[in-house]
């Protein structure tokens, strides 16, 4: 363990102690390879994420099952590598129901950090809309198995004091979940439980009255990040004849807030009327388009048939569509729904609710009102999408960045403070 | 009163879980929370963690499976023969959609992957019991004769042999020629063990259920580490669907079976060997078990075999529970530990720490069937056979648009196209080999030979873009499998076939690493875009990218072959994927606005007449 061996990390020469996990050995070299399920105490290590996934000798392995060894070549960052790390961080956000603007580990969550690290705004994979539980049984746990990425931390690391499991894998596949064991969890100490709530990566463990600890601001990942160098297009460039660019803008089932957050632009916002011409958009409060756009900015995913409608609209007459915001990403707060049976909501909304006059047992429903979808989509799952603005609201800032870029093709960068999926 | 059929000494050992489990499912058919808080105390495990375990496998139900549960095969050759009509025929004589029981708790309907019977589809499990050849009258019949009380074991038809072909020699001949018992065991007394490995180690026999590691450095390997127990596992897991000629083997030479593990615990210092056999195939425990009596009271079997003093050696069998993942060896010590079956990172392999921590020899049926035919007939004769790669013969399982499907033993480095006459190949189009997780072979590769020579590495076979450049750098290159040989013609709906393989892959997926668990799934999803004419040409960049990824980060060989025949598909008969696609377009087309109201229509209507 002590024999200092010589190993290469993308052309690089590094020595390291024999047998050690690459995931450290490299740490101890400052090269950081990300990780999910891996954490310094494990052992054996997990290898269930999947996201240290690096080449060793030519073939694909994880970083924390491989240990280093004299002459190991070691590739990390390829462009290859680089995305098939993202892809895999993507496809936990597909499969699960990751809602950052009301989670409770938002800002203190792994996943959330390395999505902003990774500068991904949205999921090239389809959502998976599974179907999941939130299980508040227990008296002290909450088991939240819509954010859970089953990295097996808490199964392989919480027990109880005569060594039974207080956390296991159910099912198997796709419909594999974490589930707890009541009773079991109740012999935990109150700082065991903790211990399952921090070594939990995201928010799925959660000890009830224990979270919202940090405000805004200071919780972990809202200090520490870097800048997010983003892609130019460069084939989207057209001026129209008075030179002025047209765009559109949209909310559909959201709340508005992203266009609040557009006007916070403040004063550049005259700065962008020298050389925007809004056309249908509540701003402007046309309702028609009068003419081809530029750039359509879309809030708020699909709910029901009008905001399809108006989405294909936004598609046919914009050349350019930019998502913006979590539920335009995502779906956002309305897709919580999704795991709701559309029947119980709206019973619950129109009938049982405490608001409704009681006896009146009417649900709303005529031709002319929009009939809501079996769930709530993301936008890019209806139509092509070209850029994506994340945020809950996103950052003015974020905004005016792209749009900028998208019209005059200027290079920039977002700060970590603009990059914010919450 | 569930431990009755486990014995004393062992009782409370977790590796008598499954077996436990197996009591309670078959005697009541479903394992009822009151039996689960029993079972937990008695293992002293947590409640979830037993449920954690019996809901990774199949044949295990939380709620009651019926008095008679039947598993429908629902794999590619099964569809492809009655399988619609014979579900029809379950349903409509049950009067219940499939994955559901009878009201009276009497008829448990399910599907089920390939169950080793592709020879003889459309075939189903009935607790366990076979029923081959299946058509809608046979199954009227079936139904109505156990509605009036007539036993299983009497409706049952158990499945053939069907071994169509062997070399025409008895000496280019390994498996299917005659046997008599202890011939190949009682060479030991003239060999050490050193010597047997040494002699397996030039024999280059590998690992035939399709990994081809070689059998004599596992062992060596094995051997090499110090411990007072070690373990020898045969792995009668044979799930990778087309594949049953472990069962041919199993039935036919048992004996063979427990040499071969006899053998290899001689030469690795073990004096206990387990065969796992899959519950799909519970019906050759009987056989297998009756065969090792035989063996112990011949002596070849327990204390001081063949007089040779300190030669012990006893073997059992393990019945799995319906999960494809246990073929592989780490899930497979987990599975037999009583534990999810699922795959280690491979921190220590099995060699090194196995069962309970022991260095253990997992070795596949054929492998260990061989080596009792090596040392009978000697070393210079077997290598006589086959080509210098892979000396020997290999036994393929056919099935599919073919004359003769059934059991084959052949010598290495036959062509495929011999191969495909022999078998009398009905206008072959497509060949599946090696399984799900093998490869889709096309007319390009009917040229090459079966054999483990020229061998490519496995990242570059499967990342060719260009047919013509495949072609030019794959035509002399060997083809290896574990013994799965599926043919279809052209009739046949490739795209119909490989939705059947990811589907497969998205119910077997052990669910613990997400490239696997969801990359399957969104896969599956892919093709379905495909088949209703959705999908656009990036809709078939993004597969293939997709696939690329899975194979690259997945946990274990399961994940990794997951997308192999999906590739080779696409790369070998594009058209089959072009005629399907639609222009591209900024709008995606698998989604339907009709479908996505459909449920707020008919919702709006149920509520309106439930509060009128």
């Amino acid at each position: 363990m002590n024999n200092l061996i010589n190993i290469t990390i993308d052309g690089k020469k590094y020595q390291a102690h024999e047998g050690k996990n690459l995931v450290e050995a490299a740490k101890e070299n400052g090269i950081y390879i990300p990780t999910l399920c891996h954490f310094h105490e494990i052992n054996p290590p997990l290898g269930t994420c999947r996201i240290c996934t690096v080449s060793v000798n030519g073939k694909t392995t994880t970083s924390c099952t491989t240990k280093v060894y004299e002459g190991m070549e070691v590739e990390i960052n390829t462009p290859e590598l680089l995305n098939t790390r993202k892809a895999i961080i993507e496809m936990l956000y597909a499969e699960g129901n990751h809602f950052c603007p009301s989670c409770e580990k938002s800002g203190n969550c792994e996943l959330q950090n390395l999505g902003y690290d990774m500068g991904i705004t949205n999921s090239r994979f389809p959502h998976v809309y599974s179907n999941k539980v939130v299980d508040f049984t227990s008296d002290r746990m909450i088991m939240e198995s819509n954010r859970c990425i089953l990295c097996k931390r808490c199964v392989e690391e919480i027990k109880t004091k005569d060594g039974k499991d207080v956390f296991s894998f159910v099912s198997r596949g796709v419909k594999t979940r974490v589930h707890i064991d009541y009773e079991q969890e109740k012999k935990l100490t109150d700082a065991e439980a903790m211990h399952a709530m921090s070594i939990c990566p995201v928010g799925a463990i959660l000890v009830k009255g224990m979270i919202y600890e940090q405000p805004f601001g200071d919780r972990k990942y809202d200090i520490s990040g870097t800048l997010k160098e983003t892609e130019i297009h460069t084939d989207f460039i057209k001026r129209n004849d008075e030179n002025k660019f047209i765009v559109a803008t949209t909310s559909l089932a959201g709340c508005f807030g992203c266009h609040m957050s557009l006007l916070d632009i403040d004063l550049e916002i005259l700065d962008i009327l020298e050389i925007v011409e809004f056309n249908k958009s509540p701003l402007t409060d046309i309702k028609k388009f009068s003419k081809r756009c530029d750039i359509g900015l879309i809030e708020g995913g699909c709910a029901n048939s009008e905001n399809i409608e108006v989405l294909k609209e936004f598609r046919k007459k914009c050349d350019i569509l930019v998502a913006f915001g979590e539920c335009a990403i995502m779906g956002g707060i309305p897709a919580m729904r999704n795991f709701v049976p559309l029947k119980e909501c709206l019973e619950e909304a129109y009938i049982h609710g405490l608001t409704s006059e009681i006896g009146t047992n009417i649900i709303p429903n005529h031709e002319d009102i929009p009939k809501l979808l079996n769930n709530v989509y993301p936008c890019n799952e209806i139509v092509k999408i070209d850029y994506y603005i994340p945020g809950c609201p996103p950052n003015a800032n974020h905004i005016w960045k792209v749009v900028k870029n998208i019209l005059l093709n200027e290079e920039y960068s977002i700060t970590h403070e603009e990059f914010k999926y919450d | 009163m569930f431990l009755i059929m486990v014995t004393k000494e062992n009782a409370l050992q977790r590796s008598n879980l499954l077996n436990v489990l197996w009591d309670i499912q078959r005697k009541r058919r479903f394992i009822s929370r009151d039996d689960m808080k029993k079972i937990a105390k008695e293992f002293s495990i947590s409640m979830i963690e037993l449920e954690g375990v019996i809901s990774f496998y199949h044949f295990f139900h939380l709620q009651n499976a019926g008095k008679y549960t039947i598993y429908l095969n629902c794999s590619t050759i099964s569809q492809h023969k009655d399988y619609q009509a014979v579900k029809k025929t379950f349903q409509d004589e049950l009067g219940v959609l499939i994955g559901n029981v009878t009201k009276d708790n009497l008829f448990g309907f399910f599907k089920t992957s390939c169950i080793g019977l592709s020879d003889q589809e459309t075939s189903a499990l009935i607790n366990n019991y076979p029923f081959t050849n299946l058509t809608p009258k046979k199954v009227k019949t079936i139904i109505s004769k156990l509605k009036k009380g007539q036993s299983l074991e009497s409706l049952s038809n158990y499945p053939k042999d069907n071994i169509k072909y062997r070399p025409e020699k008895d000496a280019k001949t390994i498996f299917f020629k005659t046997y008599t018992k202890g011939e190949g065991l009682k060479q030991l007394v003239s060999l050490k063990p050193e010597d047997v490995i040494d002699l397996i180690s030039k024999s280059k026999l590998s690992g035939r259920g399709g990994a081809f590691f070689p059998t004599g450095m596992k062992w060596k390997l094995c051997r090499n580490n110090k411990s007072d127990q070690k373990y020898i596992i045969c792995n009668a897991d044979e799930g990778e669907p087309g594949t049953f000629k472990d069962r041919v083997l199993m039935n036919k030479y048992p004996g063979l079976l427990i040499e071969g593990m006899t053998i290899a615990g001689y030469a690795v210092g073990a004096t206990e060997g387990t065969i796992y056999l899959r519950a799909e195939y519970l019906y050759l425990k009987d056989k297998i078990e009756a065969a090792i009596k035989d063996f112990e009271e011949a002596g070849l079997l327990g204390k001081n075999i063949l007089g040779l003093k300190g030669f012990d050696f006893k073997v059992t069998v393990q019945l799995g529970a319906g999960a494809y993942i246990c073929g592989e060896e780490t899930a497979l010590i987990a599975s037999m530990e009583g534990k999810r079956g699922e795959p280690t990172t491979k921190e220590y392999f099995p060699v090194e720490k196995g069962f309970l921590g022991k260095p253990t020899v997992v070795n596949n049926v054929e492998t260990l069937c061989t080596v009792p035919r090596i040392l009978e007939m000697g070393l210079e004769n077997y290598l006589k056979i086959g080509t210098k790669q892979t000396p020997g013969t290999k036994l393929l399982s056919v099935s599919g648009d073919c004359k003769k499907p059934g059991v084959y033993e052949i010598e290495w480095g036959m062509k495929l196209k011999d191969f495909l006459n022999l078998i009398e190949a009905e206008d072959p189009h497509v060949v599946l080999f090696n399984g799900f997780s093998g490869e889709c072979l096309s007319e390009v590769d009917f040229d090459r030979e079966i054999s483990g020579e020229n061998l490519l590495a496995e990242h570059i076979q499967f990342k060719f873009n260009d047919p013509i450049e495949y072609s030019r750098k794959m035509s002399g290159v060997g083809l290896r499998s574990g013994g799965s040989f599926m043919v279809f013609n052209k009739k046949r709906d490739l795209i119909g076939i490989l939705k059947n393989i990811t589907k497969f892959f998205v119910a077997e997926s052990c669910g613990i690493c997400v490239p696997c668990r969801t990359g399957n799934f969104l896969l599956n999803k892919k093709i379905n875009k495909i088949m209703f004419g959705h999908a656009e040409l990036k809709d078939l960049e993004e597969i293939r990218e997709w696939s690329f990824i899975i194979k690259q980060s997945s946990r274990c060989g399961l994940g990794k072959t997951s997308t192999n025949c999906l590739l080779t598909a696409m790369l070998k008969f594009p058209e089959e994927f072009k005629k399907h696609l639609t222009a591209e377009s900024n709008f995606n087309h698998s989604f339907n606005i009709e479908n996505a109201v459909e449920n707020y229509n008919t919702i709006i209507q149920e509520i309106e007449s439930t509060y009128e």
